[in-house]
């Protein structure tokens, strides 16, 4: 090879910048074809959900749905409230005060993603051996404060944003 | 390929052929010199095209009818079986089909694992065979999410939230596969596109598995490698294409049975109910081709160790190839991996079985005994048993035990002469 072929010549120069200018073409046409497929304006929208909780009896919970998943909204007795005080946070797998699942002073309202934290089912209410929610699909044991405590569910349920409008009504999200 | 030139007899056919010789890819097709000795688990290549097809064409005709929407899905699925001419026979052999596809690649897999086909130097032919057998599982799944019963809204919720167990991006990654916050019309809309897609995904890798085959030519039910054309081989057409029709004709049988007499044996009753997202059914289970899999993520008490489990009982068949050290390819004269390879079928049975029931108790037990051995099959015993074990004699040529009426010794060869 003479000594001027090994340079870098104009038509290196040119390779390389088309390349270049190849690779970012492509990449700015992949990322919109990548990112159609997240969550669309008309999925975003559904963002908030505002709900009634006068009717809620002591003990009793209901179901709502948000953002097409489950919210678990439950009035807790001071029985329930006192139990789930009482479990020692070396007894938990995924360690959690019941006091920061819940607002202050508002202990007994227990609003949570009621889908389960292993692969998404909707857990049953007042099943299993915790006296909670039991995931009929793998078998993982929620408490009372939805708290994982056996089953292949890796963490607690959820807690999604939520705050208290007035003392009738919650907004999610 | 085929040896000698093939030259077109008519003047037309001459004048196209120069110009794109698919008469030369028909000559080579129907010429193809095929081990004379194949039995009837080799006529499962066939059967399976078969089931390509005709999911491809009941597909484009359940597409016309169809409605890719979460509120209209379910009742345009009851509209094809109530009302569309011919619907319910259309979406039975659809559906069925499906069970059917695999049925069959199941036991054109074991077929490959006993006579060991996927052995050099057939390495290739394996892996393109494995990848089609991963877009089909992903195909199944998405099309049993189309009807939008409670059992497709609740596999789909599963199935996407596999993806969720991978560290740091794992939720990201879920909201991407579902264009939504949870299983939803977003998500709907696109399997129903990617169900489309991936039958003719699937006929590429077909074409592409055909002709990594047609280059070294098929295995045989001895093994060894034979001289092509030779007194070992006959033409593919006439000879196995009837042996092929036959035994397409036995699996049409039973596969009408199922579509006419227990078309919904394969199924679950819950799917008949329209998806509720806020409950989910008792017992949730997947189709029963995909319940070995799902014994292996239930076996493991960690979510991530579950999911890395579940994928890894499927990618350690890629390696196979190079894990199993035996010089010998057929079974028949490998006594101690022979035993090894029927303990194997009955593991995966066995999963499958307690994949279908809950994850507790004897189930749970067993389901981990199988998970374990299961790797330990591909781990372990392959790498060693290769290694030790003492093979039988292998004959010099198929023609030669069966001209001679038996295997002969003096007709055997040890291994280590040539393979």
């Amino acid at each position: 090879m003479s000594k001027e072929e090994k340079k870098v010549n104009r038509r290196d120069f040119l390779f390389t910048a088309s390349y270049t200018i190849g690779a970012v073409g492509v990449g700015a046409v992949i990322w919109p074809m990548i990112d159609q497929m997240n969550p669309d304006k008309a999925q975003q929208a559904l963002a908030t959900t505002e709900v009634d909780i006068s009717s809620i009896e002591p003990g009793k919970s209901i179901t709502v749905l948000w953002r097409g998943k489950p919210i678990f909204i439950k009035k807790r007795t001071s029985e329930e409230i006192a139990e789930a005080r009482a479990v020692k946070l070396d007894d938990l797998p995924d360690p959690q005060k019941d006091e920061d699942r819940v607002k202050d002073g508002k202990d007994e309202w227990l609003v949570m993603l009621g889908v389960c934290t292993h692969l998404g089912c909707v857990p049953l209410k007042d099943k299993g051996d915790y006296n909670g929610w039991f995931c009929p699909c793998h078998g993982s044991h929620y408490d009372v404060s939805g708290r994982i405590r056996k089953g292949p569910a890796p963490t607690n349920m959820e807690i999604p944003k939520f705050e208290f409008v007035d003392s009738n009504t919650i907004k999610i999200g | 390929m085929s040896e000698q030139e093939y030259v077109p007899k008519s003047k037309v056919g001459k004048w196209f052929n120069d110009r794109l010789p698919l008469l030369t890819l028909g000559a080579h097709l129907t010429d193809y010199p095929t081990p004379k000795n194949l039995n009837y688990w080799w006529t499962f290549g066939g059967i399976l095209t078969f089931c390509l097809i005709t999911q491809i064409v009941t597909g484009i005709v359940l597409a016309m009818h169809y409605v890719a929407h979460a509120d209209l899905a379910f009742a345009s699925v009851e509209h094809i079986m109530r009302d569309v001419n011919y619907g319910w026979l259309i979406r039975y052999i659809h559906s069925n089909g499906a069970s059917m596809f695999f049925l069959a690649v199941y036991i054109h897999i074991f077929r490959s694992l006993f006579y060991g086909s996927y052995k050099s130097p057939r390495e290739v032919i394996w892996i393109i065979g494995l990848m089609i057998y991963l877009l089909m599982m992903a195909a199944a799944f998405m099309g049993y999410v189309l009807p939008w019963g409670q059992m497709s809204f609740w596999g789909a919720t599963v199935i996407t939230n596999l993806f969720s167990a991978i560290p740091l991006v794992g939720d990201s990654i879920t909201t991407w596969l579902w264009g939504a916050y949870s299983v939803d019309n977003p998500t709907l809309n696109r399997f129903f596109s990617l169900h489309y897609l991936i039958p003719f995904l699937i006929l590429g890798l077909v074409v592409l598995h055909i002709w990594a085959l047609h280059v070294p030519g098929n295995n045989n039910p001895v093994g060894i490698d034979i001289k092509k054309p030779s007194k070992d081989t006959v033409p593919f057409h006439p000879y196995i294409t009837i042996k092929d029709a036959f035994a397409l004709l036995v699996f049409m049988i039973i596969f009408a049975g199922f579509v006419f007499f227990t078309p919904n044996v394969l199924g679950h009753s819950d799917n008949y109910i329209p998806a509720n997202p806020l409950v989910t059914p008792a017992h949730i289970v997947p189709e029963w081709y995909l319940l070995p899999f799902y014994a292996i993520l239930r076996s493991v008490p960690d979510k991530l160790g579950g999911v890395i489990l579940m994928f890894s009982a499927i990618f350690i068949l890629f390696v196979l190839p190079w894990l199993d050290t035996s010089k010998v390819r057929s079974a028949v004269f490998r006594p101690i991996y022979r035993q090894f390879f029927w303990i194997l079928v009955i593991d995966v049975l066995m999963l499958g079985y307690v994949g279908a029931m809950p994850a507790e108790g004897i189930y749970l037990v067993l389901a981990r005994v199988g998970t374990i051995y299961y790797f330990l099959h591909f781990i372990v015993v392959m790498p060693v048993v290769g290694y030790l074990e003492k093979t039988d004699p292998i004959p010099m040529s198929i023609s030669e035990p069966v001209l001679t009426g038996g295997a002969e010794p003096s007709l055997a060869r040890k291994v280590n002469d040539k393979v």
